[in-house]
């Protein structure tokens, strides 16, 4: 897919150290710092003391700005560096993907405008009065449906993880932040119909088998669905944590696939055509098929294994000191619940199980957490996911020893970190 | 009798809404006319089903690629800012694959229904069929699936035998497996 976007350390300017601060942590050299500071290293930053005890801050002695500045509110000013990770100098940015930052991210949600993006043809801009969803093939009955029309229908809210099966590649080079690695993966709570009360509105054939969704973007993309995954948990969705879908996530309809591979949640919905065979379209023939190495190709890899990333401390952050610091991060699975997320610090020796974030949900990120004492030495964290099938997250040379370099996707690989004695966090297989 | 009424005026509701739509708990949306359905249904299966009539030569599509493709595939297929489209039999197995359309694509008519769908990117959906056909054989000839004075139709296109047709197979995992040791592991990478 594409290259990692790299941070450049002069993009990294003051605005963002004051924020930093405020977090409890300030960039040095580049690197976030995790850790409390104390007022004379605050100063050494470059943060004036003029806000700090026992002076008033500025913003208490002034009002602030009146109601109805924003009518769409916007993070903080302070925030202005917390955006999608997008890879510089790409050939053409049609086709083509932006990262979720996930190491400035907590919870399990993703923010609606960090979102991670692949799209094949640029983001179409969908009147909703003109868009129409056609369902028709193996059904008793071709319908069309407005949007006012799919509406109607009984809705439900689900929180799912989305993931791009491409996150990241086998082949080096790996990237250096979490993002860079695994950002082409968030998640929301989807509001949305259930994509069989759709279905059965149209009357399924007996020979209906799968369905071929089409999105109205320019790559008219089509990936096919077996019909077990329709009738189960599939959703059409129209909203996104809350609001109706960004045009970047389908607006105003997309199908929604807990579990499955990304490109398959089809965005802009505009047709299901119920078959009974797939279509062995250009996407699942010769793009998303995954390549062994004796020239092998496996086609329709749906389901996206289990896996987890430390987000912090991670690649590009440094540990201000040693003593105390929080492990945390994300683990997910396709194939159901979190079941267990271990932790070792010492390089993969021991592990340890780390505390689950309630509620843990099917095919939802679950965040996790481990206290650490970090002695100052050198050292190499990672987390290791077991999914309730009892699935064990594999480390990268399990999985290159079976699929080889050329596979591309589905790479769910164990992600160690470095950390230096001088508390700098690197990729550890990098 | 009030009930038997009551009974027949609900039969003939049923009725009533069963003649506006055959089916549907819910009674949403309209029915799709064939006319609509055939304007949107895009789909060419693999065996060449719903292809359209129409016919090109290689010697046009050749021409048509000139105009319509060559900016980023190359002028002969070898790729650019897109794909490339031409060469690499016999590299899948090898430390460097090399996929296109004669070496990896499993189906020939999914070569027509990619292009019309999708291609050229600037305007997708704006070759008529008989373009369509004909970029489809100059790509099928750059890959010596086709023979210089070929001209493509569906019947011809739907039995063209990819060479890479048997190499696909359905998706075995979990095929990667880790043990989850806990304390004293000897390999932790």
């Amino acid at each position: 897919m594409t290259a990692p976007a790299t941070a450049d350390p002069d993009d990294l300017a003051a605005p963002s150290r004051r924020h930093l601060l405020r977090q409890g942590g300030a960039l040095v050299g580049g690197a976030v710092l995790l850790g409390g500071l104390a007022g004379a290293e605050a100063q050494a930053a470059g943060v004036g003391a003029d806000n700090l005890p026992p002076n008033i801050p500025g913003w208490m002695t002034a009002p602030g700005e009146a109601m109805g500045s924003e009518p769409y509110g916007l993070p903080s000013r302070f925030e202005k560096d917390v955006v999608k990770n997008i890879a510089k100098n790409l050939p053409q940015y049609l086709s083509a993907a932006a990262r979720t930052p996930l190491a400035d991210l907590d919870g399990i949600i993703t923010p609606n405008g960090l979102f991670y993006e692949r799209h094949h043809a640029g983001v179409p801009s969908i009147d909703p009065v003109q868009h129409r969803l056609m369902v028709h093939g193996l059904v008793d009955q071709p319908l069309l449906f407005t949007m006012e029309d799919l509406r109607r229908f009984p809705s439900q809210s689900r929180i799912h993880f989305l993931e791009c099966s491409g996150n990241p590649v086998y082949t080096k080079p790996y990237g250096k932040t979490a993002s860079d690695l695994v950002g082409l993966l968030s998640c929301a709570e989807w509001t949305g119909v259930p994509l069989k009360l759709v279905l059965q509105e149209a009357g399924l054939r007996p020979a209906a088998k799968w369905v071929v969704a089409e999105g109205a973007d320019a790559a008219a993309l089509t990936r096919s669905i077996p019909i077990e995954k329709c009738l189960d948990d599939a959703m059409l969705v129209y909203s996104q944590n809350g609001e109706r879908l960004r045009p970047q996530q389908g607006y105003p309809l997309r199908l929604l696939l807990p579990g499955f591979e990304g490109n398959m949640n089809v965005k802009w919905l505009r047709r299901l055509h119920v078959t009974s065979e797939p279509a062995y379209s250009r996407e699942e023939t010769s793009k998303y098929t995954d390549l062994m190495p004796d020239g092998v190709a496996r086609e329709f890899t749906f389901y996206m294994e289990a896996k987890s990333i430390i987000t912090r401390p991670s690649g590009g952050q440094r540990l201000s000191a040693p003593g105390f610091h929080e492990i945390s991060g994300l683990a997910w699975s396709g194939h159901g619940k979190i079941s267990r997320v271990e932790v070792s610090v010492d390089d993969g020796k021991n592990w340890r199980e780390a505390e689950l974030q309630e509620p843990v949900l099917t095919r939802a990120l679950t965040r996790f957490r481990l206290p650490w004492q970090w002695d100052g030495r050198p050292a190499v964290i990672q987390s290791r996911a077991i999914d309730e099938t009892g699935y064990v997250q594999p480390t990268l040379a399990e999985l290159l020893a079976v699929r080889g370099t050329n596979s591309f996707y589905h790479n769910n690989a164990i992600w160690p970190w470095h950390i230096g004695a001088d508390g700098e966090v690197s990729n550890a297989l990098a | 009798m009030r009930w038997r009424s009551c009974v027949i005026a609900a039969i003939g509701l049923v009725a009533l809404v069963g003649a506006a739509r055959a089916q549907g708990t819910y009674g949403i949306g309209r029915p799709a006319t064939p006319a609509e359905i055939e304007g949107w249904n895009i789909d060419v299966d693999r065996d060449g089903g719903n292809l359209p009539e129409g016919r090109g030569s290689v010697a046009h599509g050749e021409e048509i690629f000139a105009q319509q493709c060559a900016s980023c595939h190359g002028a002969k297929g070898q790729g650019g800012v897109g794909d490339r489209l031409v060469g690499g039999r016999g590299t899948l197995a090898s430390a460097k694959p090399i996929k296109t359309i004669g070496s990896y694509w499993p189906y020939a008519p999914t070569l027509f229904d990619y292009i019309r769908r999708a291609m050229p990117q600037s305007a997708p959906q704006s070759l008529p069929p008989d373009d369509v056909y004909a970029v489809s054989a100059y790509l099928l000839y750059l890959n010596d699936l086709l023979p210089a004075d070929a001209v493509l139709d569906a019947t011809r296109l739907a039995a063209i035998k990819m060479p890479n047709r048997a190499m696909f197979v359905d998706d075995p995992r979990p095929d990667v497996k880790n043990v989850a040791c806990v304390t004293g592991c000897s390999d932790g990478k």
